[in-house]
């Protein structure tokens, strides 16, 4: 016998190195695992980080003075009431009111809204021509972002849009207690508009919703119908097998190619109005369907044949069968995979870019055939604001679209767990 | 008005689907003979003929009707209306409007046009009013003849049912009729769009040119000049943005799902998949704010923090180089579309790497192979054409991809392999031509048409190779 103990440690010795490949191989695993979770942690801290601000705002007390020399009564709308608000602002701070530059600088630091507030209490009673009104205001966006810590006083005096005299102004002001900092309800309150501090998403949430109720009525009830077809009555032929492999490649199409169509037929040919909910909500019905069909017919799959051999034996014919055992037996499948497709369009934003949703719209839309915008893209209208206050606000409406998406899925879940039967 | 046809519609439906089912119901009751159908199908029965003809004729109508209108006042114009195109349509098209009670175009006509275009716009209004009361008068026709006959049938004897459910069929396969409508609509609004664009510009110029400038062409005013539409650049950018998401992707997503199916604990596997199902169900608008924002600022102040320590050192040009790359580089947007893309490469994956039976990995391991080696010298060699479609999948998703490119991408439309340099997609371009002032029949406009038929036919013959791929892979296993 020889003696093998070099080959046993020759074998040690790759055993040993076959064994580090083996933990390293498991370690890269778990690290593409942990860059996924560490990139999804990251994004949306970011986006918190990034958006939470906005929730809060900063608004201002002023007492106002209506000069009844510059207002005409006749025609109210004509005067300049960001001039008597930016004298007020600078009467309470004891500057000459007769120096442009001053009044400039004032004039920045409030929002039009408080004109807005004036012209429309002026309006609705005239005899406040000539009184003292008190207004409660948003602050300009420069200031807001001031007095949020996002504008530091430490940077240079020329790389910032507040200059050392309007800081110092709004300290005072803040000294004063004439600021106020609350909850930023004129976000939900608000329609997009030019200032950002007057900017909020009730129209485009308005808008969402009509379109996601547009969508939900068209994809979910010719989806599932389809999906009985498919998988309860359709013969095995050529038809049948072509109409399948349209609905998978439908699904892969790219969503801005939805878009496209939209733009071409709807638009085009048909005549249904631009940036409508209607035609958004039809563009994303069709984007949706493929989806639709596919969560149907895996729900359908599931419902065991012994239902259906049971119902024909009793002599229901197959359409009765289908609508009164199989389809109620498959609906919290059904209802799943609907909800979670409709979450998913609500998200979609390239197909609403070709139909025209990326147009600024200032109100709530009236129907679904009126100018609207979209949860979605008003969060790419905004993200391409040059001003800095748009920023944060862009990152609120991403959180708000998230928690709709993520109150979505929920329901999707917790129907999936209460109704779910397993066989 | 055809909501209120259709109210009006529903409720004359629903009273013949009463009345129907009440005759049906008196003629067997008291000993009468025994239906074939019960009488809610006669009822149904009814219902449906009480309907669907006036719908059909409503909808015929209501898509009809407005052409009619301008076919027939086309014809005969007022002599004051302009003789050139595109005013002579203008004039038409303002008339409508004028006669819907619209707001025109602000075209300033002269004294005699305006005249004549508010004699115009009565008589289409006279025309239109016309023709909405025959509609109207059609409808209701077509409601009651349908009702009627429906009606007359409900007897015992009638098989109602049988007719209820060869309408329900129809309605099942009109609705999986739709998928198959919506690809033609697809495809013929592509094709027929680009039709026109490649009128004025050649297929083979658009296909091969290395020029993109679709906005100088129209200020220039030369309409069709072939100059400004070469794809090239755009495909190479597409290519290049499509090429750094997947070497993010693709590796990422592979060794996650390997490490999902094959050595992740149940406990983990309930937590990572519901982690990455979140990761994908992030819309793309999101990933292009924290591209633009995020990514972005970080990618370049990195690469310029790089650049100034290799300033004044042996790789000076370099240096120089970095310290002046800007936020909208390729690496930025392909690096987020790659992160976007993890997790449908890894479920993909995973669901492909499971498929593997079992009894290879058994055979592996009874050979001595460790875990590891199993997976790299057996697993995946099965799994290889499974995961090779679902790479194509991704490749087709990245190709097709439009919010974080137009978010993150830049405009300049240039043929480089450089990922640090600013270049643009298809897919941005068709968003830029189609958003903002556009008039519909400009080569501009066009253009972003046929860029979406190229985008289509290249991501449609990918999907079916990769599906083609998934599915046989499939069967070999089943």
């Amino acid at each position: 016998m020889t003696d093998r103990s070099d080959v046993r440690a020759a074998v040690q010795a790759r055993l040993k190195k076959r064994h580090a490949a083996e933990r390293r191989f498991r370690l890269y695993g778990l690290l593409a695992v942990g860059v996924a979770i560490a990139f999804l942690l990251l994004l949306l801290g970011r986006i918190i980080e990034q958006g939470h601000t906005a929730f809060i705002t900063h608004s201002i007390t002023l007492d106002v003075a209506v000069d009844a020399q510059r207002v005409d009564p006749a025609h109210p709308q004509g005067a300049n009431y960001d001039q008597m608000a930016a004298e007020a602002l600078m009467a309470r701070l004891g500057v000459d009111a007769d120096d442009a530059d001053n009044a400039r600088a004032a004039r920045d630091l409030l929002s039009p809204d408080m004109g807005f507030q004036l012209l429309s209490q002026v309006r609705e009673d005239p005899s406040l021509i000539g009184q003292t009104l008190t207004i409660e205001a948003p602050v300009g966006d420069s200031a807001d972002l001031y007095f949020k810590d996002e504008i530091s006083r430490d940077t240079p005096e020329d790389l910032r849009v507040l200059s050392n005299q309007q800081i110092g102004w709004l300290d005072r002001l803040e000294a004063d207690g004439l600021v106020e900092s609350h909850f930023n309800t004129g976000l939900f309150t608000r329609s997009d508009s030019t200032q950002p501090e007057t900017a909020g998403l009730l129209g485009a949430v308005v808008g969402s919703a009509l379109m996601l109720m547009v969508t939900a009525l068209l994809s979910i009830p010719i989806g599932v119908l389809a999906a009985v077809y498919l998988e309860e009555f359709a013969p095995k032929n050529k038809l049948t097998e072509i109409i399948e492999v349209n609905i998978n490649n439908l699904a892969a199409v790219p969503s801005i190619v939805y878009g496209l169509l939209g733009l071409a037929v709807f638009i085009g040919w048909m005549g249904l109005p631009r940036s409508s909910p209607l035609v958004g909500g039809i563009v994303l019905s069709l984007m949706a369907m493929p989806t639709v069909i596919i969560a149907t017919r895996a729900a359908l799959k599931a419902v065991p044949p012994s239902i259906r051999d049971a119902a024909l034996a009793l002599g229901a014919s197959r359409t009765q069968t289908v609508f009164a055992h199989v389809l109620p037996l498959a609906l919290p499948g059904v209802m799943t995979g609907a909800i979670i497709s409709m979450a998913h369009a609500l998200g979609e934003t390239a197909p609403l870019l070709m139909i025209g949703m990326v147009s600024f719209v200032p109100g709530v839309p009236e129907g679904v055939l009126s100018a609207s915008s979209a949860l979605p893209t008003q969060i790419f209208i905004w993200e391409n604001a040059a001003e800095a206050a748009f920023h944060e606000r862009t990152a609120a409406a991403i959180l708000v679209l998230l928690v709709f998406m993520v109150v979505m899925n929920a329901v999707a879940i917790i129907v999936r767990r209460r109704l779910e039967r397993r066989w | 008005m055809v909501g209120l046809i259709l109210i009006l519609l529903a409720v004359f439906s629903a009273a013949t689907y009463w009345f129907a089912r009440r005759r049906v119901v008196l003629a067997i009751a008291n000993g009468g003979p025994r239906a074939h159908s019960r009488p809610k199908y006669h009822g149904a029965h009814a219902a449906i003929w009480a309907a669907v003809p006036a719908i059909v004729v409503l909808l015929v109508l209501a898509a009809a009707g407005p052409r009619l209108t301008t076919a027939i006042t086309w014809a005969d114009l007022p002599q004051a209306a302009p003789a050139a195109e595109p005013f002579r349509s203008q004039f038409q098209f303002d008339a409508e409007a004028i006669a819907a009670g619209r707001t025109p175009s602000a075209v300033a006509y002269s004294p005699a046009q305006r005249q004549a275009l508010d004699a115009h716009a009565e008589r289409i209004g006279a025309i239109n009013g016309l023709l909405r009361l025959g509609g109207l008068a059609a409808v209701l026709l077509a409601a009651l003849i349908g009702g009627l006959y429906a009606w007359s049938r409900a007897r015992p004897d009638f098989r109602a049912r049988n007719s209820v459910e060869r309408w329900v069929a129809v309605l099942l396969f009109g609705c999986s009729a739709v998928a198959v409508l919506t690809t033609l609509g697809i495809v013929l609004s592509l094709v027929w769009e680009s039709l026109r664009f490649f009128q004025t510009v050649s297929p083979w110029d658009f296909l091969t040119g290395t020029h993109w400038s679709p906005q100088i062409a129209i200020r220039a005013d030369q309409v069709g000049s072939s100059g400004g539409f070469g794809a090239v650049p755009l495909f190479v950018g597409t290519f290049l943005i499509m090429a750094i998401a997947m070497l993010t992707a693709a590796p990422i997503g592979l060794m996650a799902a390997i490490y999902l199916a094959e050595y992740a604990s149940k406990f983990q596997r309930a937590w990572i998949k519901p982690v990455l199902e979140i990761l994908a169900g992030i819309p793309t608008v999101v990933y292009g704010f924290f591209a633009a924002l995020t990514v972005g600022p970080a990618f370049r102040s990195a690469f310029n923090g790089l650049g100034e320590m290799l300033v004044g050192g042996p790789l000076n040009g370099l240096g120089l180089y970095l310290m002046g790359v800007q936020n909208q580089m390729a690496l930025v947007a392909g690096f987020v579309m790659g992160i976007m893309l993890i997790p449908f490469v890894s479920s993909l994956s995973d669901d492909i790497i499971n498929a593997v039976p079992q009894s290879l990995r058994d055979g592996s391991y009874a050979m001595g192979a460790t875990r590891s080696e199993t997976i790299k010298k057996v697993v995946l060699p099965a799994a290889l054409p499974g995961v090779a479609g679902a790479m194509l999948l991704a490749v087709s998703r990245a190709i097709g991809e439009t919010m974080i490119v137009t978010m993150a991408a830049g405009l300049q439309a240039r043929i480089t392999a450089n990922p640090l340099d600013s270049v643009t997609t298809v897919t941005v371009q068709i968003v830029t031509l189609l958003t903002g002032d556009q008039e519909f029949d400009s080569p501009k406009t066009l253009s972003a048409f046929g860029l979406g038929l190229t985008l289509f036919v290249v991501t449609l013959i990918l999907n079916i190779v990769a599906l083609r791929i998934v599915q046989h892979y499939r069967e070999q296993y089943d």
